[in-house]
């Protein structure tokens, strides 16, 4: 019978049906950061247990690193304490660490891909909502919380039930300017913030076929904003070409051999889903959010819906979202003045985001006034960058070129908005004080949109300044 | 730890309406900075209440509430388990609403706080009647998935993997994991990726 990825994935790694129904389901790679991990490897002292497979675990540094200066100990003695825990943790349980200055540090999602850690037909799990990310090179990657941690590092495994199965396919091929940032916000608007709850996502269709390995990952890092916990792409060509000479990919012959398994892992043709949804990529526009959940978004050019023209039941919602925000009904967000630029995160700080973003950034300055910051994924990407001298670019445009970490996406680190502060942001959350200030508002968008609106100072067209 | 069963929740409620509450409101990110989860509670919800002064974790009236009545979407957002840690630590034990995140379910499920889904005329209604009557006491069954307040008894409903580890006492699954032994690596075992391809 035709099986999906998900089927075959979710048997290879069933242990057994648990008395409750659920599964038991084997964790082939664990990732951790120095945030929801400390309670849990503090639980496993507490209750006397040790780490059960401690070479499937990798762990890295980026939710609270400073991105300006990096030397340890840091200024903010919380953020100390965190990660002499992760170093100490790591130690003492012999799990690897990357750790800052180790030249592999960065982002757990950006790094897991890079270093070809994350490889096809494995389940993942992290202890952090953006693990969907992974399912960019067609694994089964899941975020959880720290009691679940606490399972994995214990018993390699996690107590769960099969979610459902939704196809999105995207046909055609995205206009210039559009990316696969816009086509998850398109998602995201389209299905709701809920809609993915109790589903996992296949993403497929041409657009996605066409897709770099980093448009993947942008796209499937963005599948929880939806509500889905697990969004992936089949493995393909683009799966196995990105994988090859990566440092934890296999090598030589067996590379060959891994390439072999990882095709037979993809869905069969004439699989069956719970759910299909089709998208027309050329008629995707690039996305501006304009709420309070990253649903709340826009084609860059419409306007801003008005709550009176909705169900009751999204009103309140709705209303509450432009309140906050200071926008009102039937608004456009293009020429809306911004604060702060963001070009960043899990979501979009790899190589071809700053790439994209560097392609607007040499056409003129950053906009007196606003705060620009380009803070690269990893310190692999860092390198990348500098190498072809994107720095550069960015640097003589009056951006900030940063060292890696999570910097302005959530608030942990010293990058922070100040106040009302408006930012024009290439990260995935626009929720209520995100960006560190409890006041502050942020537009989720493109990199190349927020580079165009640093140097617009205000919400532009990117579509505008590309030739 | 020893299986503790839960079936019974019996307490007085606090609604807190809003739909897609994410849990960077319910724990805003820089109280992450701490390796232990202890006194998280007395942040849970800080910028929204610094806004609303009159915010349900803000009044009087719902002091040691045990059971949350929310909308739709609750604890939708990052994985972060200090969300569920800050409520439980707060006094939370149930949360009843139309909807969860499905992260914060199961992070909900794994400290043993049952997360409870009503329909949206039946979660209103709570809402509406816990706001007039906060002294009055509401009583979930798990056995029956239902919550009486008054005479009223409201049908919800739960995953039956969740329910099954409340009423069977495996919500903190370790133990329950752990028993599976020597199959664990058996599985291992087969899987190319881990021996070599």
């Amino acid at each position: 019978m035709a099986e999906t990825l998900l089927d075959k994935v979710w048997r290879l790694h069933t242990v057994r049906e648990l008395p409750s129904g659920q599964t038991q389901l084997f964790v082939g790679l664990h990732l951790i950061h120095e945030v929801t991990s400390p309670q849990a490897f503090h639980m496993l002292r507490e209750r006397g247990l040790s780490v059960r497979f401690p070479e499937r675990t990798f762990a890295t540094m980026d939710h609270i690193v400073p991105t300006d200066e990096q030397t340890r100990p840091f200024a903010d003695p919380l953020a100390e304490q965190m990660a002499a825990a992760l170093i100490e943790n790591c130690r003492q349980y012999g799990i690897p660490l990357f750790d800052i200055g180790s030249g592999r540090q960065g982002i757990v999602h950006v790094i897991g891909p890079e270093l070809g850690l994350t490889q096809p037909g494995m389940t993942i799990a992290c202890g952090d909502s953006h693990t969907s990310t992974h399912g960019a090179l067609g694994a089964l990657a899941f975020g959880i919380g720290t009691s679940q941690i606490r399972d994995v590092l214990v018993t390699q495994c996690l107590a769960m039930s099969k979610p459902k199965l939704r196809r999105i396919l995207i046909e055609g091929t995205l206009p210039r300017g559009v990316y696969a940032k816009d086509v998850i916000l398109a998602i995201i608007h389209r299905l709701g913030v809920k809609g993915g709850v109790g589903y996992a996502y296949e993403y497929a269709g041409s657009a996605v076929e066409a897709m770099s390995m980093e448009e993947r990952l942008t796209l499937c890092n963005m599948t929880i904003e939806g509500g889905a916990r697990v969004g992936y792409v089949n493995p393909d060509r683009v799966t196995f070409e990105y994988l090859k000479g990566r440092p934890y990919a296999p090598q030589g012959e067996a590379f060959d051999r891994a390439v072999a398994w990882w095709k037979q892992i993809a869905s069969d043709p004439g699989a069956t889903y719970d759910d299909e949804v089709r998208l027309d990529a050329a008629a995707l526009q690039p996305m501006v959010t304009w709420g309070i959940n990253p649903g709340q978004s826009v084609g860059v050019n419409d306007p801003i819906p008005d709550p009176k023209a909705l169900p009751e039941s999204e009103r309140t919602s709705y209303e509450e979202a432009l309140a906050f925000m200071s926008f009102q009904p039937g608004q456009r967000l293009i020429g809306t003045p911004i604060d702060v630029a963001f070009i960043g995160s899990c979501t979009n700080g790899r190589l071809s985001d700053l790439r994209a973003a560097a392609e607007v950034a040499r056409q003129g300055k950053v906009a007196p006034g606003v705060r620009a910051l380009v803070v690269p994924g990893s310190e692999a990407v860092a390198r990348a960058a500098e190498a072809e001298g994107l720095h550069e670019i960015f640097q003589q445009a009056g951006f900030q070129w940063r060292r890696a970490g999570c910097s302005m996406c959530l608030g942990m680190n010293p990058d922070k908005l100040r106040g009302r502060e408006l930012c024009a942001s290439s990260s995935n959350r626009n929720f209520k004080g995100r960006q560190g200030s409890p006041t502050g508002r942020t537009l989720l968008m493109s990199p190349a949109m927020v580079a165009a609106a640093a140097i617009a100072g205000q919400v532009i067209d990117v579509r505008e300044v590309l030739s | 730890m020893k299986p503790i069963s839960i079936r019974e929740i019996r307490g007085r409620a606090i609604p807190l309406p809003g739909n897609d509450i994410d849990t960077d409101r319910i724990i805003p990110g820089r109280f992450l900075r701490c390796v232990t989860f202890e006194g998280l509670e007395e942040h849970v919800f800080e910028d929204d209440r610094q806004q609303y002064k009159d915010h349900p974790f803000n009044q009087e009236r719902y002091r040691g509430a045990s059971i949350l009545i929310v909308e739709r979407n609750f604890g939708c957002g990052s994985s972060r388990e200090h969300a569920p840690q800050a409520l439980f630590r707060w006094g939370i034990r149930a949360i009843a609403g139309i909807s969860f995140g499905e992260i914060f379910f199961s992070n909900c499920t794994a400290i043993g706080i049952p997360c409870l889904t009503l329909d949206a005329a039946d979660a209103h209604w709570l809402l509406e009647t816990v706001s007039h009557h906060p002294d009055q006491e509401l009583n979930i069954d798990l056995e029956t998935v239902t919550i009486r307040m008054g005479e009223r008894t409201l049908r919800a409903t739960m995953p039956e993997g969740a329910r099954q580890q409340f009423l069977q006492g495996t919500w903190d699954s370790t133990q329950t994991l752990l028993e599976a032994g020597e199959a664990i690596d058996r599985l291992a075992r087969r899987l190319p990726y881990i021996v070599g391809f």
